[in-house]
């Protein structure tokens, strides 16, 4: 139903192909959030994976020792904005569910001050997922989701949920606290799943 | 914000077509946009939509923006910055005219919101704080209040350069007017009104505190503006108290 808005041009004409449909890059790092910045001192951080048969904990220190991996890939906020070939140190998902045994297939990752996103495993399994805590070199500051925050970049970046502190399995695709607001369930970028 | 929670009555989105009824200025660097969108559903106060723009060769650009107007109908009232190095915003400002069509998608966001109560009670005080722009849903949620005739307080703390960048300023003074009740206090960043004797500066913890409806007074705390504001402001209302789950924030920002 695209019609021509009469007397605009626009100014990129270079499209660039890493870039899906209805976003525009930018160099800068805007901010998505709904309340506050919590403050989490990582002396107090932990991060919990919970199933429906128990639970595999670890504190800040523990998580520092996990094989930690750099991560450069491009994001995509639901608002519209991209940015190209960010750089990331994180934890894979794969690594933190290599000794999980659940029956569920969806997850619902819960953040400090309370908010919450739902992802299917399978999209945060086989390299597809870390928990991040540097961005660009240096600690991920709070505003950006640190001490640490999941990244899930085939997805609209609402999905890479702040502060996180643990994932919870779950048996069906429940809507967390984006999706209830009007996001999608799903979000991925490339077919503008944005809202629902 | 935990455990179960209904979804939202909030409208259906889609996208639409939106002619433009009126564009006028609004401050030196903003206009007010008025758009007809055909099958909108109505919007509460303190949503936003997606605005698409499509060039002659099929290039679009989309841009999200606050609606400065709530209700059912299909009349939208947009209120739109010019940012200097803007693709769209420089656009919508300048050239836009009465009768050009554009695409909106919305309305969009059911947490950044404000509902009068329900049977004409009184709900928790509301506490508005715009810097800037950001003001645009706020007025969104002043007028919904005042139309309403709704009891609840209300007080906007409006952070601005100068008295000739306030939006909506006689919608405000009208509102403030009316008999739902809502105080209105600026903080001039850069130029106070001429013959006043009110400070000038960027908004400190100490006027944050003195302009505020109180933590003890349990107010919902709405904050709009850019990140660096909506940081300094919402660590502060934490700092003074404001629980973090009562404060609701919206940032603009990106191109």
């Amino acid at each position: 139903m695209s019609f021509i808005t009469r007397g605009f041009t626009g100014r990129s004409r270079e499209r660039d192909e890493r870039l899906p449909p209805g976003q525009t890059l930018v160099h800068d790092f805007p901010v998505l959030s709904a309340g506050p910045t919590p403050e989490v001192d990582t002396a107090d951080w932990e991060f919990t994976i919970r199933t429906e048969s128990g639970e595999r904990r670890w504190s800040w220190d523990e998580f520092m020792r996990l094989e930690i991996e750099d991560v450069t890939t491009d994001i995509h906020c639901v608002t519209h904005w991209s940015k190209l070939g960010t750089s990331w140190r994180g934890v894979s998902l794969d690594t933190l569910f290599a000794d999980v045994e659940t029956d569920y297939d969806y997850v619902m990752a819960h953040s400090y001050g309370g908010y919450t996103t739902n992802v299917p495993l399978d999209e945060l399994l086989d390299g597809k997922a870390w928990v991040a805590f540097e961005f660009d070199g240096e600690p991920l500051d709070p505003e950006h989701g640190g001490p640490a925050r999941l990244l899930v970049p085939h997805l609209y970046f609402w999905k890479s949920a702040k502060w996180v502190r643990g994932l919870e399995m779950q048996p069906s695709d429940d809507p967390g606290f984006w999706e209830q607001n009007g996001y999608h369930l799903h979000g991925d970028p490339w077919k503008e799943e944005r809202y629902w | 914000m935990s455990g179960v929670k209904q979804l939202q009555a909030a409208p259906r989105t889609g996208w639409h077509v939106a002619e433009v009824v009126e564009t006028r200025r609004e401050t030196p660097s903003a206009a007010r946009i008025t758009l007809d969108v055909d099958g909108w559903p109505g919007n509460l106060a303190g949503q936003h939509l997606d605005v698409r723009l499509t060039a002659p060769d099929g290039y679009t650009a989309t841009r999200s923006y606050s609606i400065a107007s709530s209700g059912d109908g299909e009349r939208v009232v947009l209120a739109v910055d010019r940012l200097p190095d803007g693709e769209v915003s420089p656009f919508l400002v300048d050239e836009l005219r009465v009768g050009d069509r554009l695409e909106v998608h919305g309305p969009l966001g059911a947490f950044f919101v404000w509902r009068p109560p329900a049977d004409g009670g009184t709900g928790r005080p509301v506490q508005l704080i715009a810097g800037g722009s950001g003001v645009v849903p706020l007025v969104a949620i002043a007028r919904a209040h005042a139309d309403a005739g709704d009891a609840t307080p209300f007080r906007l703390l409006y952070s601005v350069r100068t008295p000739d960048e306030v939006f909506f300023a006689d919608e405000l003074e009208t509102a403030s007017r009316g008999p739902a009740p809502l105080a209105v206090e600026f903080v001039y960043t850069r130029r106070a009104p001429a013959g006043t004797d009110a400070p000038v500066g960027r908004i400190t913890r100490e006027r944050l505190a003195a302009g505020v409806i109180g933590a003890d007074a349990a107010p919902v705390v709405y904050v709009c503006g850019s990140t660096g504001f909506v940081e300094r402001v919402a660590g502060w209302l934490i700092e003074l108290g404001h629980h973090q789950t009562a404060i609701r924030t919206e940032r603009y920002g990106g191109t």
